[in-house]
This record gives structure tokens, sequence and C-alpha cells, in this order.
């Protein structure tokens, strides 16, 4: 950003600061680099348009006074009602505003693009050579957080944390309903979404202890959906995942279904491990190995469908409602059935064996009839209508 | 295979004692209460025997005016409750932190929030705008009524159902706990269970149907009623605002009905438009329902615009400045609306492209909006402005709707939406625009054309009282919301664990307790200008000194409007016959062919009220009764054929002849 | 139609004339032109973004078939063909019978209403046979976003014209009741209008979604 756009910055700060001294902003004051650059493009876009929305209103007080009707002084001139170099005026000063604030949009957002790598670390520093980014998988459940961290193997429920100066890479999904992950000292948000992947990269720049949460209403639980997100050096870091490898409990299919039923305000949860492929599964809604996974089904959507033969392809579940209450839900089933089989009622503890060699094994992704799966993680639908 | 079993009894359906909410004291003294003041008023008016004069001059009258004055009072009631809603709103907020769990538990709350968004804008700012516009529109354009006026009828009945099957729900089951928009999967049949979405979904879809059929209507009657000599560009801009929200209306009520119905057949057959599973994508239904919700923005702004325009030109005494990039500026913004409805939700993952082309659409929209704001600016210029109550308004939307504008543009820019969306930064964006631009236009407009529905004026000292609370309590309540959205706190929490929010909670609270006094202000206006009616008499019919038609007749304008169809020759067509010396008629009266009032629209939405409730409840025997039923009045109605009649020449004369001794005694 | 136009109005109405001769209110009752064609075209635009919602559903989940069944699978096109003829034909005697309108044969005209009506009522009943026929395979609304796509987009066009049966047969009577006044005339063509745009809608359905969905 160049010495205009810093002079802007300040111009908008001094009101800003003025106004607000002594409140904690977290949207204006925050820690991670993508969230800065998002700070400066508010107070750009905001001084930008100060530029006319202050003249608008001084020049709306200044005519009503000077023209109210007890002041005899003033020029009256009642059919005065055009002007073409005036209405030229009024038409291209928002104009020019908003060429300069669609140039801005048009790169800004490209270059804040969530799905993007990160470029810097900081407004000073590129990327270190050797840096891996930190992944992190990021499961909206009913009404908490978990994240893996499949570098290290483990899990967390409700606390995230990450290494400073060290991108990370966040993949989202959610188990039921939208949520939103939010860091506002990290980053701007991004959906999370039953059976689609979102991404996120971000990176913190300063240590610390910050509020993270969803951001968008997900039910009754929803006030408390909330966990903290350190920001720890490297040694911080690294007995951070010491102490998720002390929990000594590994989070398999079985775990992740009793974790994912509705419950509200859980503490900090730790596995020090996790079973293969876990967060794929969930991604494509098919923990339960009973169940078809969306890839699965995708893949055999795109080849023209099951065919005939796959209208009973259908299984029911009790499913817990988020109210506590449960009831029968319908799936499509990993395995073709025939109608002299059919699978109602079968139960999560009880798998499917997989007689007809169809089962999508989201374990192993070779070696199964569906297993032509498109990545459906590029973006968060390949169905959303763009 | 239908959706969750539950017991269902064949005569009742879901329906059971446990619906009625005795466990919750809030609903059952506010049942109480409705109870004893309804009874109340139902015992006055049969002690007084009203309910002829009820039926006949008002519930079935397809008059445009009556009609209008019966939207704005359903507006208005609705928006007591609508308030009610944001005061415990802002009471729960402000005093849940830090660990208190506040009043409301969050299944409480959620409904609250839900029902305050649905309400306001489907029961509060729509009735309000169609009320003003089925009012004013036919007399600024010297028509008789408007082209359907049965339809009309019909319409107003419908929206009133749907905002009684709301209000059913307070009292009777539950109401949806899903955000006002009610996204699924959190809508669908698994995540909300209750009968909650279903009265959304109910209350919604008939009360559209009224929306669109009113929409078609004033669309129909602007292109064809226009008195001769007013052409397109002779149109008072309020007419011309008038005609871009309708054809908004027509062109967005189809997908939200469209999109609602889907819904209801993922809830009630188990199909797959919506789900997780299945193939479904809840997507559609975000990208669908803002194809309709963010035309509907400008559905509720463009006829504020209107309004401002016709009280800026009236109050200065002049001009309206470039009335025709005023026009032009309207149609753009019309059609626009309908290319930035990706902006509610860039943070799905769109691509940067996508995103970018969403956002630069929308802060395109802001030319026509900011040459809208100067050409107000430049009709004050040179004016001689009256601070009448009205002007207040105009002023204060001004400087409020500019900074409303300000932030919104700023929510367009992608990057910053990802850190303010879904923030109570948004919230203070959107109450910005809806309560400073819309809200103000409307107690504008009420303040404006109150004298003309009703012969007197309103009470100026109380109408400044309330313009003063509205403001002042405006910013108090929403500016803090600004600052908590840039500390990051986000929309719908039912409590807060950081303590250090508290304060501004609290001190929004007080503005919204100032705006309980700006409410409260304007109704004892209306009830200190009914005592004082013989004081703020307006007898000449032009109280303001009026540019447009509507001042040419009396107030209350007479059954058929205008004793002779006016001839227009100018924009500002009554400023011009006042400027040449126009004479008002007083002989060659003849009959005049109006059209008949009916029962059939206020009793076809009582069925349809029946129905969306029978649906509501599954009680399938009654839904089936009740649709045959509709069907049938639908067919018995259309051989009615006798539609119309002729007012009588005499009774013209005799109209006109009153008003001619009214002129003359204010005269003397 | 008795629209006093302003230029006729100018000319034999007796008119206050001020200073400048301007006139300024007609002093003949004015008669303004009739918007029921117009407001109905306008309802039939709003009807066809139904459709257009539908079809963008169809559009966006017509390939979803959750390993079920897809169009290639399940339609039966001689079927369509035979409906879509039924519905094209039904548009073509409504013609006919707008055609007797205009001269003024209240017998022919109702003799041709009827025969569109028996169209409509074949097209109704392929309709429901093949709904019936997909239902009893297990291909229901249920089974995917695909097929809950094609019954909504099907069947609300289906209840278009099951409620265009219900005002025909209403029509009927009231010509046969009160022969072709003006009313019934306006009616008359009303009708028209939503029975053609029926038929276009359907030329969309049996394009995109029975044709592309086969081929």
């Amino acid at each position: 950003m160049g010495p205009p756009v810093r002079a802007f910055k300040l111009l908008a700060l001094l009101p800003l600061s003025l106004l607000l001294a002594g409140c904690e902003m977290v949207v204006m004051n925050p820690s991670g680099d993508i969230a800065v650059r998002q700070r400066d493009l508010i107070l750009v876009s905001t001084a930008l348009m100060l530029l006319i929305i202050i003249p608008v209103i001084a020049l709306t007080l200044l005519f009503a006074w000077r023209y109210r009707a007890s002041n005899k002084e003033a020029k009256y001139d009642p059919d005065w009602h055009h002007s073409t170099s005036l209405e030229v005026v009024i038409w291209a000063a928002p104009l020019v505003i908003i060429i300069a604030l669609g140039a801005i949009t048009w790169v800004s957002t490209h270059l804040l693009d969530p799905y993007r790598p990160l470029e810097r670390l900081d407004a000073n520093r590129a990327i270190p050579e050797n840096v891996k980014p930190l992944e992190v998988q990021a499961v909206a459940l009913d009404w908490k957080w978990l994240f893996f961290y499949p570098e290290y193997g483990v899990a967390t429920v409700n606390e995230l944390a990450a290494p400073v100066d060290r991108p990370i890479t966040f993949k989202l999904t959610s188990s039921t309903v939208m949520n939103s992950f939010y860091v506002p000292a990290l980053a701007g948000m991004i959906y999370a979404m039953p059976g689609m992947e979102t991404k996120l990269h971000a990176v913190i720049n300063k240590a610390g202890d910050y509020e993270g949460f969803s951001a968008n209403y997900s039910g009754a639980g929803f006030s408390n959906m909330r966990f903290r997100f350190h920001g720890l050096d490297d040694a911080g870091f690294d007995a951070w995942i010491a102490k998720a490898k002390e929990a000594n409990a590994t989070l398999d299919r079985a775990g992740y279904t009793e974790l994912e039923q509705p419950s509200i305000a859980d503490p900090v949860k730790r596995w020090s491990a996790v079973e293969d492929g876990l967060y794929d599964a969930v991604l494509n809604r098919c923990v339960d190995r009973a169940k078809m996974c969306v890839k699965d089904m995708m893949a055999a959507d795109k080849r023209g469908g099951g065919g005939r033969e796959g209208v009973n392809n259908v299984i029911a579940f009790e499913q817990t409602r988020p109210d506590g209450t449960t009831a029968k839900k319908r799936f499509v089933s990993a395995v073709s059935c025939t109608t002299d089989a059919p699978r109602d009622g079968l139960t999560v503890e009880a798998p499917l064996p997989a007689p007809l060699g169809r089962r999508a094994d989201a374990s192993s992704t070779t070696a199964v009839a569906f297993a032509r799966a498109e990545d459906t993680s590029e973006r968060p639908s390949a169905r959303s209508p763009e | 295979m239908t959706p969750a079993p539950t017991s269902e009894s064949v005569l009742f359906g879901k329906l059971t004692f446990a619906a009625l909410p005795f466990h919750e004291p809030i609903l059952i003294a506010t049942f109480a209460a409705v109870a004893i003041g309804g009874v109340g008023v139902l015992g006055a008016m049969t002690y007084y025997r009203v309910w002829g004069v009820l039926w006949r001059d008002w519930l079935t009258s397809i008059d445009h005016k009556k009609i209008g004055i019966m939207y704005v009072v359903l507006g208005l009631i609705m928006l007591l409750r609508g308030f009610a809603d944001a005061v415990m709103m802002r009471i729960q907020q402000a005093i849940a932190h830090g660990g208190a769990e506040g009043y409301l538990p969050p299944h409480h709350y959620d409904q609250i929030f839900t029902a305050h968004g649905v309400i306001m804008i489907f029961f509060v700012a729509m009735p309000l705008v169609t009320g003003l516009m089925n009012y004013v529109v036919p007399l600024q354009i010297g028509a008789r009524d408007v082209a359907f006026p049965f339809l009309n009828n019909f319409s107003f009945w419908m929206t009133a159902g749907g905002a009684i099957l709301v209000m059913a729900s307070l009292f009777i089951g539950e109401f949806a706990a899903t955000g006002w928009l009610a996204y699924p999967p959190l809508s669908g049949i698994h995540a909300s269970p209750g009968v909650g979405v279903d009265y959304y979904i109910w209350a919604l879809q008939i009360a559209g149907v009224g929306t669109l059929l009113s929409g078609v209507n004033l669309v129909a009657t602007i292109v064809k009623m226009r008195a001769p000599g007013m052409t397109m560009m002779r149109m008072p801009v309020f007419t011309w605002t008038a005609l871009c929200t309708n054809v908004l209306i027509v062109a967005a009520f189809p997908v939200l009905t469209a999109v609602l119905a889907l819904l209801s057949l993922d809830r009630y057959v188990g199909t797959a438009f919506f789900t997780n599973d299945f193939g479904g994508s809840a997507m559609m239904y975000v990208n669908l329902i803002w194809i309709w919700g963010h035309p509907e923005v400008y559905i509720l702004i463009l006829p504020a615009f209107g309004i401002f325009s016709e009280v800026v030109s009236t109050y200065c005494g002049k001009r309206l400045f470039g009335y025709a990039s005023m026009v032009y500026a309207t149609v753009v913004i019309t059609i626009l609306s309908y290319l930035v409805w990706l902006h509610h939700f860039f943070t799905m993952g769109s691509g940067a492209s996508v995103n970018s082309f969403f956002g630069i659409t929308t802060m395109i929209i802001s030319i026509p909006t900011g040459a809208k704001i100067f050409n107000w600016l430049f009709t004050m210029y040179r004016g001689r402005i009256r601070f009448d109550v009205p002007m207040l308004w105009t002023i204060s939307f001004m400087v409020t709707f500019v900074i409303g504008g300000m932030t919104g543009v700023l929510l367009a820019v992608p990057p910053a939406d990802f850190v303010l969306h879904n923030s109570l930064f948004l919230i203070a964006h959107f109450h910005n625009v809806i309560i400073g631009g819309v809200l103000f236009g409307l107690f504008a407009g009420i303040t404006y054309w109150f004298p003309k529905a009703f012969g007197f004026k309103l009470d100026p000292f109380w109408g400044k009282v309330s313009f003063w609370c509205w403001t002042i309590g405006f910013y108090i309540a929403f500016m803090p919301l600004y600052v908590l959205g840039l500390m990051g706190v986000t929309r719908r929490m039912s409590k807060f664990e950081d303590p250090s929010l508290q304060i501004w909670f609290v001190i929004a609270a007080l503005g919204a307790a100032l705006i309980a006094a700006g409410i409260a202000a304007f109704l004892w206006q209306l009830f200190v200008s009914f005592q004082k009616r013989e004081s703020l008499l307006d007898v000449t019919g032009d109280p303001w000194d009026g540019r447009t038609l509507e001042w040419s007749t009396s107030s209350p304008p007479p059954a058929y409007n205008f004793a002779f169809t006016p001839v227009v020759h100018d924009l500002d067509a009554w400023h011009d016959m006042k400027k040449r010396g126009y004479v008002r008629p007083t002989e060659g009266f003849i009959p005049i062919h109006m059209p008949k009032n009916t029962w059939a629209g206020i009793v076809l939405a009582g069925i349809s009220v029946v129905c969306g409730f029978a649906l509501v409840w599954h009680i399938w025997w009654l839904v089936a009764a009740s649709f045959a039923l509709l069907l049938a009045t639908v067919i018995l109605h259309t051989f009615n054929y006798a539609r119309d009649f002729h007012i009588p020449a005499s009774e013209v004369i005799e109209t006109e002849r009153a008003r001619t001794r009214l002129l003359a005694s204010a005269k003397a | 139609m008795t629209a006093t136009t302003f230029e006729a109005a100018h000319k034999d109405a007796a008119l206050e004339k001020p200073d400048d001769g301007r006139v300024f209110f007609l002093k003949t009752e004015h008669h303004p032109e009739n918007g029921t064609l117009l407001g109905f075209w306008i309802y039939l635009m709003s009807d066809c973004l139904i459709f257009a919602v539908l079809f963008a559903c169809y559009g966006v989940l017509g390939r979803n078939y959750a390993a079920g069944p897809s169009g290639k699978d399940l339609f039966d096109l001689g079927l369509v063909a035979l409906n879509t003829t039924f519905l094209l034909f039904s548009s073509i005697t409504y013609g006919f019978a707008m055609l007797e309108m205009a001269k003024n044969r209240v017998g022919t005209t109702l003799f041709w209403l009827g025969v569109t009506g028996v169209f409509g009522a074949a097209f109704l009943g392929v309709e429901l046979y093949e709904f019936h026929h997909l239902i009893h395979e297990g291909a229901t609304p249920q089974r995917s976003a695909f097929l809950s796509s094609f019954f909504a987009l099907v069947g609300t066009h289906g209840l278009h014209v099951t409620f265009g049966m219900i005002w025909l047969v209403t029509l009927m009577f009231q010509v046969a009741q009160r022969g072709l006044i003006p009313e019934n005339r306006r009616r008359l063509l009303c009708l028209s209008m939503f029975w053609h745009f029926l038929d276009v809608v359907w030329i969309g359905v049996f394009t995109f979604v029975y044709l592309m969905g086969t081929l």
C-alpha cells in the first residue's frame, strides 16, 4: 500500500480512534496478517466514502439552515429545477468514488480470497522457503467445534492452536447445519456446511489467547458454540501437541458418532490419535459405513446414476435431532440392495457387510465400485449455482 | 416415507393441549392482556352497534382509500408486536453477560428474533408501504380507484390473514427458531421438527398471495388509469417509485412463493431439494431466497424515496430538482437490485471473481442512490423550507441514510464482509437503512397524507416529540451495535461471555427505550389530534400547499375521488392548476360509475387462514375441507356479474355542494 | 372499448377555460382502458417466474440422482410425445373456440371449449398414469433431488392444467348461461392466455426435462 493509502488510513483512524478510545475492537486491531489487511481495506474504503458522505451531510444541514422559511435573506427560486452541469457532477462524483472502490474491491477480493494460499507472513516478511503450512480440518458439530491436526494425528474439541508465523490451511465442513468459522483476530470468516468443504488460509503473527466462534446461527446451542484459539510460539505449540498426545485416546468412527450428538457448552476434549480417514468420512457424510459417501454418490451420478435398481438403495436410521428427540432419517445406502432385501432399521453399530463389492470404504480410496470419486473439496459445492 | 412419525390424531393432527403455552408466564400474561383487551374492544363495538358499519363500510369495502387505511392500521398494530420483540431482545442482551443467562431461554429467544425480522419486514414495512401506495397512487394519477378493486380488498385480507397466522403462533404452538430467512438444513424437518417453521411458511405464503396480487393491481392501475395528459414523464415521483416497486414485487415474490413451496415439500413430503442427503443443495435455497430478498429491500425503500421526493418539493415550495434523473435513478435501481443477491453470502466460499462481480454491482447501486440524495439536496437549495414534521423526518433521513449507505457499501467489499458478515455491524447497517430510510419515510408519508385521509392534520407538537425520540433513540440504539460489530460480536446470540461488552448493550437498550417513547408519542399524537381535530381541520383539501393531484380534491376525498377527471399539463399538476387560476367546477355533475363492495375478499382470506392453520397442524381433513370450500367460493364469486353501480348525479351534487359551503366558510 | 381519448374529450366537453385556455378537467365520464388483459398478462409473467425457479432447480439438481435412477432409466418418450400432442391439440382447439367467439356463435364456441377440455383431461390422465407408474417403481419424489425437482416441475405444470380445467368448465357454464357477453369474452381471453402459456411452459418441460434427459 502506497503513501496515499496510508494517508487515508490516518485520516479515517483519527475520528475513529478518538471516538472509540478504551474499547477493545478486535476487528480494528487484529493479530493475523489476513485480518490486518481486511482491517486496512475497511479503513481505506471508509475514507474513500467519507469523501462524499461528509460533504453531503454538511450540505444537508447547511441548506436546511440557510433556506429555512424564516430566512428572507436567502434567495428563493421556486422554478429552478434543472442544471445540466450540476447533474453531471452529482452522477459523476459517486461514479468516480465507485470506480476507485470497485478497482480496490476487484484486487483485494482476489488477493484476500480465503482459498488463495498465503504469499507472505506480514507486510514485511515473505514466507520462509522450508515452512509447510499447518493443516487444520475443522468440523462444526451441534454445538461445538472439532479440529483435526492431520500432521500430528491429534484432535481437539473447542480448542484450537497454531504456531505464530506459520501459515495455516483450514479445511472446513459441518455435520448437520450451516455454521461459520470465525476467529476475528486471525482472519475473516468462512461458512462450514454439511457435505461440502470450504477453505481458509491464514496466519497468526502475535502470540496470544483469542476468541473463535460460529458466526452463523445454528440452533439452540449457538450462543455457546465458542472456542479458544491459542497463538503459540514453536515451543508452546509443541507442548500443546504433547498435551493432546497425553490424552491417550483414539477418536474413531464410533467415538465420532457419539461426539456428534447435540450438546451445549462442551469442555475442551483432546485425542492423541484419530482413525484414518475420519475427516474425509465426515466430509462425505459416511462415518457410518452403511451410508454412501457423497463423493461416491457424485461419481455414480456423473456416470448416470444407479439405474432402476438404485431406487431401493435407501436405508433409514433413528437419528437424534437437535432438540434431543429421535426420528427416523433416510440415507442412500452404501451398497446396492434388492427389493427382496430391504435394509431398513440397520444400526450404527452394525455396519453392513459388502456382499456386492460396491461398498464405499472411506478409509481406502481404491478397489471400490464407486471409487472414481471426484474431489468434492475444491469449492463448497459442485452443485451450487454460481 | 413421511418424516418424523409422531403421534397425530385424525381429528386434531399434531394439535394438543400441550401446544398451548401454559408453562410460559410471559406468554400467558400477554395472552391474558390480549384476550381481555380483545373482549373489551369487541364488547364496546357491540355496545355501540358498529358491526354493521364496520362490515359495510370497511371490511367489505373495495375503496382504495379505505383499504389503504386498513393496511396502515395493520402495519401499525404489527409494529407494536414487532417492537415488543425488539425490546425483549434488547433486555435479554443487556443482562445476559458473564455467565448470566438472562430471562429468555435460547428456544424462546430464537423465536423472538425470528418473529421480529419476519413481522417487521412482512407485516409492518410491507403493509405500511402498500397502504400508502394504495391510498395515494390513484389520487395522484387522477383515477377513481385501482384497476381491480375486488382484488385489492382480497390482497389486503390475505396480508392480514398472514399476520393473523403469525400472531396465532404466539399462543398456539411456537414460531420458527431459524432466523427470518429460515435457511435449511436448520429449517428442515430433522433440525426443526416443530410447527414453528410451518407457521412461518404458511403465513408468508398467504400474505405473499396478497402482496403479489396487489403488485399486479397497482402496476395495471399506473399503466392504464392515469388521467388524460399524464404521460409517463409527468407522473409524480411517488407514483414512479410505486410503479418500480410493484414491478419488483411482481418479479420477486413468485421466487419466494416457489422457494417456500419447495421448502414445504421437503418438510411435508420428504423431498430432497435442500437436504444434506439425496443430492439436495441447501445453497440453492440461500441463492433463491436472496433473489427474492434483495429486491425486497428495494421494494421497501423505493416508495420511501418517493415520499421524500414529494415532501422535499412541497415543503421547500419548489419544483423537484432533476426530475428526469430521479426517474432514471429509480429505474436503474430497480434493474440493478436483481444483480446483487450474492452479496448476502460472500462468506459461503464463492470464487473471488464471483464475489467481486456481486460486490461491484452492489456498489454501482450507490451511484443512482447518491444522485437521488443530491437531487433532494438541490431541491432544498434556493427553497423556502418549512420545517413541518414530514420535512424533519426527511432531513433526518438524509443524514442517517447516507451513513447506512456507507456501511452498506463497506459490507459490499467482500474481504471487509468476511470480518463483518453476520456481525452486529451488519445489524446496525440494515437497521440504519430500514429505520433511517423506510421507517422515517413512512412516518413522513403518514404525517404528510394524514390530513388528506382524515380531514385534519396531526398535532405537530407530539409529532416532533415522536420525531426526536425516534431519531435520537435510533442513534443511541444502533451506533453501539456498529462498535460491537467491530469488537467481533456476532448476531443472534442470547448470551455473552465477555463482560466488557455489556455497557454497549445497555446503551443500546436505552436507545430502544427512547424509540419506545417515540412510538408512544406517535400513538398519543393520534389521540391528541383526534381530540383537537376541530382546530387542526383541513377544509381546503390542500393543507401544505401541495403540488400533485391528490391535493386538488377534498380532505377526505369523496368515494369517487374526483367529481370530474382532471386533465394534466405539467409534472406538478395541481401546482400548475393553482398557478393558472383553475376554478373548481360547481355544476354539470354527472352520475359516476363505481365498483360495488364485496364479501368475497374477507371470506376467501378467512378460509385461507383456516387452511393454513390446518396445514401447520397436519389436520388433513380440515385442509381438504377448507381447500374445497375455498375453490367453491371462488367459483361462486365468479357467478356474480353485478359488480358495479352508478353514484347518482344528485348524490355527487350534494357532496360537491357541501364542499363548496365548506370552502366558503374557510374563506369567510 | 369505449375509451374516451384526451383529444375527443377536448372537442365535445364543455370546459372551464382559465387565462391561457388550458383545460383542467373532463366534463364527461372518463373511461380508462380496461386493465384486465394487462393485469392478467402481468400475473402470467409472475407465474412464469415460478416456473423459472422450478426450471432452475431442475437445472441445478437434475443430475443429482443420489445413485438412483436417472431420466434415461425412467422416461418413456413415446408416452410423453402422446401427452405433448394432447396438450398442443388442446391449444389449437382453444384457438378454434376463440375464432367462433369472434363470430359470436355460442354453440360452436362451447363445442370447441369442450374439445379443449377433453384434450386437457387426456393430458392430465397420461401425466397421472406416468406419475403413478414412477412411484410404483419406487422412483418417488423422495428418492433423489433429481426426482424431487422433476416431480415439482412437472407436477406444478399439471396442477396449473388442473386449475385451467376447473376454470374452463366454470366458464362453459357461464357462457351457456349468459352467452358471449363482454365479461365472458374477457374471461375467455384470459383463459386463452393462460392455456397457451401452459402450452409454452410444457414445450420447455418437454425439451429440457424429457428430451435432454433421455437423448
